[in-house]
């Protein structure tokens, strides 16, 4: 860490924007739970910390007028995984959530760190990709809304702009109503990151069906795949074993201490087929 | 209330007179001062000073008792209660917020010390494992864990108890889910976990028969 950091407290968004455009070598600190280690191990040496933790819209969780929800960047997961409208409309996002770290972990990291860190392991991504969600960013050049199927670019790389401010992600009321299962292997069952994550999430508000499949740390980004979706919406879960290798086939996974490549796509296939028979 | 300037520990300064972990620590820094001098010998000591980015005046509660401190945005709360305040209790682990052996309490809720800047500190209650005991007298999650015989090395207690104290001011009664749960975020090398999931147990009812 640089010894002559600098640390910033903005009250509003905009005093935020203005004082990350002042400073080019800046960061934005949310919970820092994957921020402080990084600059601990010399990975990132940012000047200055603009914390957004003390910007009451941040921290903010709010129904959006086409019934869905709008979580902002500063709310900590554990308590989202807790709200009564997330579990009671979006339950998807809080079964990916309950498996990030720890209890204590989750009091401190926020669902907006957790995309911006753009780990291709993380748990909630791979909820906000399947649930459509749209993630609200604001610099000095204005606002926009990225679709989270384009925010992830690859490990640690994603489609915000120098100086750019996550404001808040948006699941659609349209997404509202989707059940599943979030199966995720990893060595230990705290405090671990996924070897293999599979969400699999099923709607029967609508004939047919419609699917939801999401995969965690088997590509170098968060996945949805969208063919098996397809094909389990056309087939229903007699799908199964065809929507498990098409999974197998959108999956890019990489051998490391977790486990090997060839284990991943073998545990995507496995998980996929188990999920969907479970939701029947 | 009492107001402590940053640049004195919880050394010399300390109002609550020469504590036994007051002593030991002093010793300690005794006996490095001597093999530091003896080592030297007759060359000149290098001493390395790292420029210190602009300090920040914070007030810090901590059990209580508010801190006036300089200190450096760099510096974590964990080194801060250490290294500034003197409160070993809360131990370095990880210090990647992966252990839980920093735990601390935040407002109530178990955090990690380790991943938390002094500064965002700031307004905010900290609670220590010296702030759940009376003086020498153990605090009903401590005893609980000595009857259960929560530990074997003991190097990641503190953060148990405190853990389990976080957990039982949200869940005064867990179930054993729960437990497992609430203490996911702490991790026990020597695995007395079956040990320190009873413990926790019973620390729920002593804290129940003592009325909180």
């Amino acid at each position: 860490m640089r010894s002559d950091l600098d640390y910033l407290v903005p009250s509003s968004v905009e005093e935020a924007v203005a004082l990350r455009a002042a400073s080019a070598g800046a960061a934005y600190l949310l919970g820092g739970t994957d921020l402080l280690p990084q600059m601990r191990a010399g990975r990132k040496a940012p000047g200055q910390l603009i914390d957004l933790k003390r910007i009451p819209p941040l921290r903010e969780i709010r129904e959006t007028a086409d019934g869905g929800l709008s979580i902002g960047a500063a709310v900590v997961m554990a308590d989202v995984e807790v709200h009564p409208a997330v579990l009671g409309r979006f339950p998807l996002l809080a079964e990916c959530i309950r498996t990030v770290g720890a209890w204590p972990l989750r009091q401190r990291a926020t669902l907006g760190g957790n995309v911006c860190n753009a780990s291709p392991a993380a748990d909630a991504a791979v909820a906000l990709l399947a649930l459509d969600a749209a993630f609200h960013v604001v610099s000095a050049e204005g606002r926009r809304s990225i679709p989270a199927g384009s925010f992830f670019r690859g490990p640690g790389q994603t489609a915000l702009l120098p100086g750019e401010l996550l404001t808040d992600l948006v699941l659609p009321g349209g997404a509202a109503g989707f059940r599943g299962r979030y199966l995720r292997l990893s060595r230990r069952k705290g405090m671990d990151l996924a070897t293999v994550g599979v969400l699999v999430g099923k709607s029967s508000g609508t004939a047919p069906d419609r699917w939801r499949i999401g995969l965690a740390a088997v590509a170098p980004t968060p996945l949805r795949v969208a063919a098996a979706e397809e094909r389990l919406e056309a087939k229903g879960a007699a799908a199964a074993e065809e929507a498990a290798a098409l999974a197998v086939a959108a999956c890019r996974p990489i051998s490391d201490l977790r486990g090997s490549a060839e284990y991943r796509r073998d545990m995507v296939g496995v998980l996929v087929r188990r999920g969907v028979v479970e939701l029947g | 209330m009492t107001e402590k300037d940053g640049k004195e520990g919880c050394g010399d300064g300390c109002p609550h007179g020469v504590s036994r972990r007051g002593f030991m620590t002093r010793v300690g820094a005794g006996t490095i001062g001597l093999g530091v001098a003896a080592a030297a010998g007759t060359a000149e000591a290098t001493v390395h000073e790292i420029p210190p980015g602009e300090p920040h005046r914070v007030t810090l509660t901590v059990n209580g008792t508010t801190h006036r401190l300089l200190v450096e945005p760099r510096e974590t709360l964990l080194y801060v209660l250490r290294e500034r305040l003197g409160m070993t209790a809360t131990k370095p682990g990880c210090e990647r917020g992966e252990c839980g052996a920093c735990t601390v309490l935040i407002d109530g809720a178990a955090r990690y010390a380790c991943l938390t800047l002094a500064v965002e500190a700031e307004g905010h209650e900290v609670t220590t494992l010296e702030g759940l005991t009376k003086g020498e007298e153990p605090g009903a999650v401590q005893r609980a864990f000595m009857d259960e015989d929560a530990l074997q090395c003991g190097y990641c207690t503190p953060g148990q108890i405190v853990a389990a104290e976080g957990l039982l001011r949200a869940r005064p009664d867990p179930t054993l889910e729960e437990i497992r749960t609430g203490m996911s975020g702490n991790l026990c090398r020597c695995g007395a976990y079956v040990h320190i999931f009873r413990a926790v147990k019973k620390a729920s009812v002593l804290r129940k028969d003592a009325g909180r």
